[in-house]
Formats: C-alpha cells, sequence, structure tokens
C-alpha cells in the first residue's frame, strides 16, 4: 500500500466506521430493537474491514518514483561525501 | 497503518471505541422514558399468626398482587426485578423491612400481571411487635437495563394492619 493508500485507508475506515454507528443506533432506536443496532454495527464493521484492511489495488494508484540508479550515482549525494572526508581528516589526525 | 496488522488494530480499535459511544447513549437514551406503573395489593386473608418458641411474632398471608408495569420496558432493558416488601415502624427499629414476595420480568408481554400467592419469605418479626401493628407493603422495582444505568423506585400501599390477636 503507497502513502496516498494508506492515508485512504485510515480516512475511509474511520467514516465508514462512524456512518454505520449512527444508522445502526438510529435505527435500533426507532424499532426499539437493541439486537438490530447490535447487528446493524457488527455487519458494518466488517464490511469496513473487508473494504480497508486488505492491501486492495486501488490503495496503490500513486506508486513512488524512485530514481534510477545510473542516474543516482552520476549525481551523488554531496552531504554523504563531505562527512565521509570529514571522519577520514578527523582519523589522520 | 502500512501493514495489514496496523490496519486491523486500528480498525478493531476504532470500532469498540465506537461501540462503547453507543452503549453509553442508549443508556442516556433511557432518560427520556418516564415510566408511570400502577400496583395494587390485597391481603385476601391472615392464614396463620403466632408467636415462635423463640419469641419472635410470625404470620403467614394470602396476598392478591396485581402491577402493570410495562411503561418501564424501553428498548435498552433487560429484565425487571420486582419485590413486595411489608414495612412497619417498632420501638427498635425506624424501619422494619420484610421481602415477601419477589419475581422477575423477562419482558414487556410479561408486564402486566396478577397473581394470587401466600408469601413467597417468611414474615417474621424481630421481636413481638406485630400484633395490631401498621404497616405498609410496599413494590419496589429494578430496572435492569442491557448496557448502563440502573433505575430502581417503588409504590408505597398503605392502610394494612395486622389482627390484635394471634391465631
Amino acid at each position: 500500500m503507497d502513502w496516498q493508500g494508506q492515508k485512504h485507508s485510515e480516512f475511509l475506515m474511520q467514516i465508514l466506521l462512524v456512518v454505520f454507528a449512527v444508522v445502526a443506533f438510529a435505527v435500533g432506536y426507532a424499532i426499539e430493537s437493541f439486537q438490530m443496532m447490535m447487528l446493524i454495527y457488527a455487519s458494518g464493521v466488517f464490511l469496513t474491514a473487508l473494504i480497508t484492511v486488505p492491501n486492495w489495488p486501488f490503495f496503490n494508484r500513486h506508486p513512488l518514483k524512485w530514481l534510477d540508479p545510473s542516474e543516482a550515482d552520476r549525481h551523488p549525494k554531496p552531504q554523504a561525501t563531505a562527512a565521509a572526508s570529514k571522519k577520514k581528516a578527523s582519523k589522520q589526525k | 497503518m502500512h501493514s495489514f496488522g496496523y490496519r486491523a488494530n486500528a480498525l478493531v480499535t476504532f470500532a469498540v471505541t465506537i461501540l462503547a459511544v453507543m452503549c453509553s447513549l442508549a443508556s442516556l437514551s433511557d432518560n427520556f422514558n418516564v415510566p408511570t406503573p400502577t400496583a395494587d395489593v390485597k391481603v385476601l386473608n391472615i392464614n396463620w399468626f403466632q408467636k415462635q418458641p423463640n419469641g419472635n411474632d410470625e404470620v403467614s398471608l394470602t396476598l392478591n398482587i396485581s402491577a402493570d408495569l410495562s411503561s418501564m420496558f424501553t428498548w435498552n432493558t433487560k429484565q425487571v426485578f420486582v419485590f413486595v416488601a411489608a414495612e412497619y415502624e417498632t420501638a427498635q427499629n425506624a424501619l422494619n423491612q420484610v421481602s415477601l414476595w419477589d419475581g422477575i420480568i423477562p419482558s414487556k408481554e410479561h408486564a402486566k400481571f396478577w397473581i394470587h400467592t401466600t408469601n413467597k419469605y417468611r414474615f417474621i418479626d424481630q421481636g413481638s411487635n406485630l400484633r395490631g401493628k401498621d404497616f405498609n407493603l410496599t413494590l419496589h422495582w429494578h430496572v435492569m437495563p442491557k448496557t448502563g444505568k440502573m433505575f430502581a423506585d417503588k409504590i408505597v400501599m398503605t392502610g394494612y394492619r395486622l389482627p390484635e390477636e394471634y391465631r
């Protein structure tokens, strides 16, 4: 799952659970059935788990674009080399 | 949220938190219900009335208990526990409560009832104070919810009197 997918999955999970809870409570209160509230909420949690927990393809639409390895070789990180030379310098002292 | 386990954990945690909120709201919704129960207890007969060898008075009654408790039931009610107590004052105790009968009402359909019974539990005084004693019969109840707060209340019925002599 990519970064955008993780964000979407968490948001979707919270929204779905709250919506199911509100619907379950409203229906349960309206028909005076505690059992119906629990059944609706339980199925809501199950459905939400099914949607947001597995690594579905639609959570992977924004893959990270890594630099090509040869491109990276041609432009080495300046900080890394500086730190390395410093270390060497301190050792030599 | 990067792995299956983390997402499952986050979902279960949030779901259970919401469940707790729903149960609290269900309990709070009970406050909108204003019960209007009715009850009537008749003492049909004093079966016997005597002094035990140890000096305590004991009386056996035949009761007719009728009540309509259906207005207590809400969607969050598991059951109602109800009991009839004889209540009276003596020199020793400001309030004596003797449970004579109890019952569990499992549903609204059973909440309107009448029952003809002798006292289920023995009516024994602490001492010998029952002759000619005025007493109240009180119907107490505890509304037991599926979740949350339990409610208790009572109806006091006055004007009962025990005979002057043992029989």
